[in-house]
């Protein structure tokens, strides 16, 4: 219970103690510390900003398909509209090359009528010939009578 | 019994101790000294007789051991510390700086890169010299004794405190260095006047400066034993605190010698006393610390 000289020595350890944990053992513990303190905020800060980029993100490519949806559509609407065009074309086509056939069909069968016409009247013509000399029983002189035979047959 | 009894708790109060003994003191084995001489104490008297002159080899071997031990382990730690995953004891040192560095934050209102470090070095410090009151009385001062017997020097003289706490020289020693510093920043940030003023002006203080000046001299007497009373109280508190600790420690041990029942008792009662001491030892470390910090505060705060 004596105080004496070990005082003077406490004093002294304590000071040396305090003097070497304030330069060895406080700076580079409290230094590592805070270096990562803030490397953790630093790390948070950037989940959270890469959280905002995500999003960011998800939106454009939401209004990027919403986009080639629309695009996709209005070509299909496109599309749908040309082919009911070249049908529309088609059918116009084939309804006049159907007229053209209907009129070259109607001149040939003209034609054809005009044509039986001729040789019915040709016949008709020969049978009354044949017909009137008969009847006569005189031979006409056809040659004689030919011009007024036409004529005839031009009548009927 | 009751002689030995009384031996036996003097043996274990008495620090080893190296001083220096006045020409022809007569020792405790009869012998005296033909001059002045440097020696190891055989008993508590010699001991006292010995004056300011005497080291106290126990309490300063193990104050400056274990104080070196933890600075050790912390310097190591440090050393090694990495920003990266703290593992195993960077673990623990980082949770006692962190707690330190918590507790100076927030009753530590001034600018100075010495009172962290400070109150590291007192808890963890003052902690591990309080630990030593865990260790079973008789274990360490036994072996102490077995080598001294060994060395050749008589075993009744072989003293051994292992609690450096128990004795008021390092617990004093630790508040007057808190005391100087105490003094030297409240002069440093305030400057003398201010000191002095802080000194004299309180707590009586009126407007008229004659009557102020009679007030004076009790305002210094009151605040002078105030500002006193800081270190003493710091250090007898823990001192005090630790002393008995030890004291009953000592007395549960004296059971141990006397028969079976008493042992066993004994064991009880020195398991139960130490469960209770951690939260002392650790109470009174964390008190030394926080006052220290409290007391360094009010130095640095200018009215």
């Amino acid at each position: 219970m004596n105080i004496n000289l070990t005082l003077i020595g406490q004093i002294i350890a304590f000071a040396v103690f305090v003097a070497f944990c304030m330069k060895f053992v406080w700076p580079p513990l409290i230094n590592a510390m805070q270096e990562r303190a803030k490397k953790i905020a630093d790390g948070l800060d950037a989940a959270n900003r890469a959280e905002r980029d995500l999003k960011l993100a998800q939106e454009k490519a939401t209004s990027q398909i919403r986009e080639a949806k629309e695009q996709a559509a209005q070509v299909i609407e496109q599309a749908n509209k040309r082919a009911s065009q070249i049908i529309d074309e088609a059918k116009e086509t084939a309804r006049q090359e159907g007229e053209r056939l209907k009129a070259a069909a109607q001149a040939e069968i003209d034609q054809e009528v005009n044509r039986a016409k001729e040789t019915l009247r040709t016949k008709v013509s020969t049978l009354a010939v044949a017909g009137a000399s008969k009847i006569l029983e005189t031979s006409i002189d056809v040659e004689k009578h030919n011009a007024l035979l036409d004529k005839l047959a031009e009548e009927l | 019994m009751a002689g030995n009894s009384t031996e036996y708790i003097k043996h274990h109060l008495t620090n080893l101790t190296y001083g220096e003994l006045p020409a022809g003191y007569e020792r405790a084995d009869g012998s005296v000294l033909s001059e002045a001489s440097w020696t190891l104490a055989q008993s508590a008297q010699e001991a006292g007789d010995m004056g300011f002159m005497a080291l106290h080899v126990d309490s300063l071997a193990w104050s400056i051991g274990l104080g070196a031990l933890i600075m050790f382990l912390f310097y190591r730690a440090a050393r090694k510390a990495t920003t990266g995953v703290p593992s195993g004891f960077q673990n623990f040192v980082e949770v006692m700086v962190e707690f330190v560095d918590n507790t100076v934050k927030e009753s530590f209102h001034g600018r100075n890169p010495l009172v962290a470090p400070l109150a590291l070095t007192i808890f963890c410090w003052v902690f591990m010299m309080n630990l030593m009151d865990l260790i079973p009385v008789d274990v360490v001062p036994k072996l102490f004794e077995l080598g001294f017997a060994a060395a050749g020097h008589d075993p009744h003289h072989a003293f051994m405190k292992i609690v450096p706490s128990t004795d008021p020289n390092i617990t004093m020693g630790l508040s007057i260095t808190v005391f100087a510093l105490m003094i030297f920043y409240s002069i440093k940030v305030k400057g003398i006047g201010g000191f002095m003023g802080e000194l004299t002006l309180h707590p009586f203080n009126v407007k008229n400066p004659f009557v102020q000046a009679l007030f004076v001299p009790i305002n210094f007497f009151l605040e002078s034993i105030a500002l006193i009373a800081k270190p003493i109280s710091l250090a007898l508190r823990l001192f005090g605190n630790m002393y008995a600790g030890e004291m009953i420690f000592i007395l549960i041990a004296l059971l141990f010698s006397a028969g079976l029942a008493l042992g066993l008792l004994g064991g009880v009662l020195q398991w139960a006393w130490a469960v209770f001491h951690i939260l002392v030892i650790t109470l009174q470390a964390f008190i030394f610390m926080m006052l220290t910090i409290v007391y360094l505060s009010m130095a640095h705060e200018d009215h």
